[in-house]
């Protein structure tokens, strides 16, 4: 069984991020990258499929820019086998991903593909499920729990009000919730050896695909800041201030 | 123009994400169709049909439906795309997972949990944890979006649409459900609660979230919790509030033994009014709350329960 992972290069999850004063987005310069949370889940279950004998071979695909090999040799020193990396500078909008990953999975035919359930960066969470519509199979989104058998997969599904357990026919598209593993730190010998793992460069004209976007960002703005109120030094001083406020 | 909302109901109830997200929908103008999908939903359609301002109740009934798959849904919700303008859907994990699959068979770019209609293709979506606001144009033909249900009212009813039922499109049969493990309580929903008490790692275990069950039952609120408090098993992964599980907005929020990531600051800044117990003065909750008190949650959440007693709740 072939495993394909999709590893998104996003602003660290630990960073504060700025919105520039112009209104034209997040400021991306000289922030901490990393691979997306949800994709380190992801990589670490393909790879888990590979130490337990029931994958063959693990693809790390990124699409982005050159830095974005920095996210895929990351996923090659956790252990995937191979890396991908489709060329673009421009943002792509999970519509336009899905229909590159969709090309790369036609050339390359893997029998599951993982992605994280949601980049933390743009908060969309749709790419899993855009790219399982594409090619007609079948998904199991946030997923917690995988097991395969033959040409069927039953998934545990993280849904609102609990644990949703289904069966999925193969191949299939999951997406990872946070619940699924517990990610490995690379060691360094492993990132010594990633650097030698191959990784391919493409471009998304390679897969034919219309990146061209759909949505036009009309403006980027701050929140509104929520002002700190006042400490309260006792419980009863808590509750009276409650009281007055008429939420109790 | 039309919109085409879908309904999150469980067959006998319409849940509230849908009066919230019935609010979004009629910002976009046109007529407010919505799709109840579901086997033996009779209930629930009736109770959609009582709505204020929806214009028809589409009822499609057959087992596919009974829990919403993807596929079939998005096939369904493809099938009935064609005269609709605008295909709503609550952010809710049936919403998020259905509806971008639907997108995608329409060749759309989905407009992800919208918190603000501007205009009928202009919406504003929080990004990165809710620390930056965008504005988005859908130059789409079709606009396929999920609603943030904490950022709307929701609709009362007050309304008598027609019910028609529809007929259902083949099962794609890709998916079948199995099982299901729903925590069990009598207790608000996170997502529609007006307060909620939430514990975090601080909480050191399931067994003591017991305290905090207790203050819940004197409020009428429900209870929620962080992400480590899920992680390290004290309380199931429907608790987890935040940036990647339930966002909430309700009139109280108490947090005990939380510190106040960002990424659970994403799941309830929105709060009217915002409590931290913390025993540490520098937790960064304290930056949003309101009220904060610093003390050992051990002592507060006790004398807190006591204290409510003494006001008869
Ligand atoms: C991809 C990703 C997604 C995430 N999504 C979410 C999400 O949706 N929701 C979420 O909540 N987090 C999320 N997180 C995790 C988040 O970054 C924090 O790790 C988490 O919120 C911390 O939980 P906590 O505040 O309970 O624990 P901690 O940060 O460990 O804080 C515990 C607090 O309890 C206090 N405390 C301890 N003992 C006592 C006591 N006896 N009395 C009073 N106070 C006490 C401490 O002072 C401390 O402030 C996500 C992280 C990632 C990477
Ligand atoms: N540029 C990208 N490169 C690789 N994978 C991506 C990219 N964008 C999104 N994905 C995948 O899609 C998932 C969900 O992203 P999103 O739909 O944007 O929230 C991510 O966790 C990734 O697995």
């Amino acid at each position: 069984m072939k495993v394909l992972v999709a590893v998104k290069r996003v602003v660290d999850y630990n960073v504060k991020i700025r919105v520039k004063a112009d209104g034209s987005g997040v400021e991306l310069a000289n922030v901490k990258m990393s691979m997306n949370p949800f994709d380190e889940i992801g990589v670490e279950e393909a790879v888990r499929l590979k130490e337990a004998g029931k994958a063959t071979e693990v693809v790390a695909i990124s699409v982005g820019p050159a830095q974005a090999q920095e996210t895929i040799r990351t996923a090659l020193a956790m252990g995937a086998d191979r890396g991908i990396l489709v060329k673009s500078d421009d943002y792509v909008e999970p519509l336009g991903i899905a229909k590159i990953l969709k090309g790369v999975i036609e050339a390359e035919k893997p029998d599951l593909v993982i992605l994280g359930k949601q980049a933390i960066d743009d908060d969309c969470n749709q790419t899993g499920q855009m790219l399982s519509a594409l090619l007609g199979w079948a998904q199991a989104t946030f997923a917690s729990k995988l097991e395969i058998n033959g040409s069927e997969a039953t998934v545990t599904r993280e849904i609102d009000g609990g644990l949703q357990t289904i069966k999925v026919k193969m191949p299939l598209i999951m997406t990872t919730d946070l619940r699924l593993n517990q990610p490995r730190y690379a060691s360094l010998p492993n990132i010594m050896k990633a650097k030698k793992k191959p990784l391919e460069e493409k471009s998304p004209a390679d897969y034919g695909a219309d990146v061209a976007p759909r949505l036009k960002v009309v403006n980027t703005a701050e929140p509104p800041k929520r002002l700190a109120g006042v400490k309260v030094k006792t419980v009863p001083e808590l509750v009276s201030k409650l009281k007055e406020a008429g939420v109790i | 123009m039309a919109v085409l909302l879908i309904a999150e109901h469980d067959n006998a109830h319409l849940k509230d994400a849908t009066h919230k997200a019935l609010t979004a929908a009629a910002q976009l103008g046109g007529d407010v169709h919505v799709l109840v999908a579901g086997n033996n939903a009779d209930a629930a359609a009736a109770q959609a049909a009582k709505l204020q301002g929806v214009a028809k109740v589409l009822h499609v009934d057959a087992p596919q439906y009974e829990r919403p798959l993807a596929e079939p849904m998005a096939a369904l919700i493809v099938a009935l795309a064609g005269p609709y303008d605008h295909i709503v859907a609550p952010a809710t994990t049936n919403g998020k997972n259905y509806t971008p699959r639907a997108a995608a068979l329409l060749d759309v770019m989905q407009i992800s949990d919208i918190s603000e209609v501007k205009s009928p293709d202009t919406f504003v979506r929080l990004i990165y944890a809710g620390n930056a606001v965008q504005t988005v144009q859908s130059t789409d033909k079709k606009k396929v979006i999920t609603v943030r249900t904490a950022a709307f009212q929701a609709t009362g009813e007050g309304g008598s649409a027609a019910i028609e039922k529809t007929a259902a499109p083949a099962d794609p049969g890709l998916s079948s459900y199995q099982s299901e493990n729903l925590s069990k309580s009598d207790r608000p929903e996170l997502t529609s609660a007006k307060i909620i008490i939430s514990g975090g790692r601080g909480m050191q275990n399931g067994e003591n979230f017991h305290m905090l069950d207790k203050v819940a039952d004197k409020l009428g609120a429900a209870v929620g919790a962080s992400r480590a408090a899920v992680d390290a098993g004290f309380v199931p992964n429907d608790y987890q509030v935040g940036q990647t599980g339930k966002v909430v907005a309700p009139d109280l929020y108490i947090a005990v033994g939380i510190s106040g990531a960002i990424q659970h600051l994403a799941g309830m800044k929105d709060s009217k009014v915002i409590v931290a117990i913390n025993k540490d003065e520098e937790a960064p909750i304290f930056q949003v709350a309101d009220y904060g008190l610093v003390a050992d949650l051990f002592q507060a959440v006790p004398e807190l329960e006591a204290e409510l007693g003494k006001l008869g709740k």
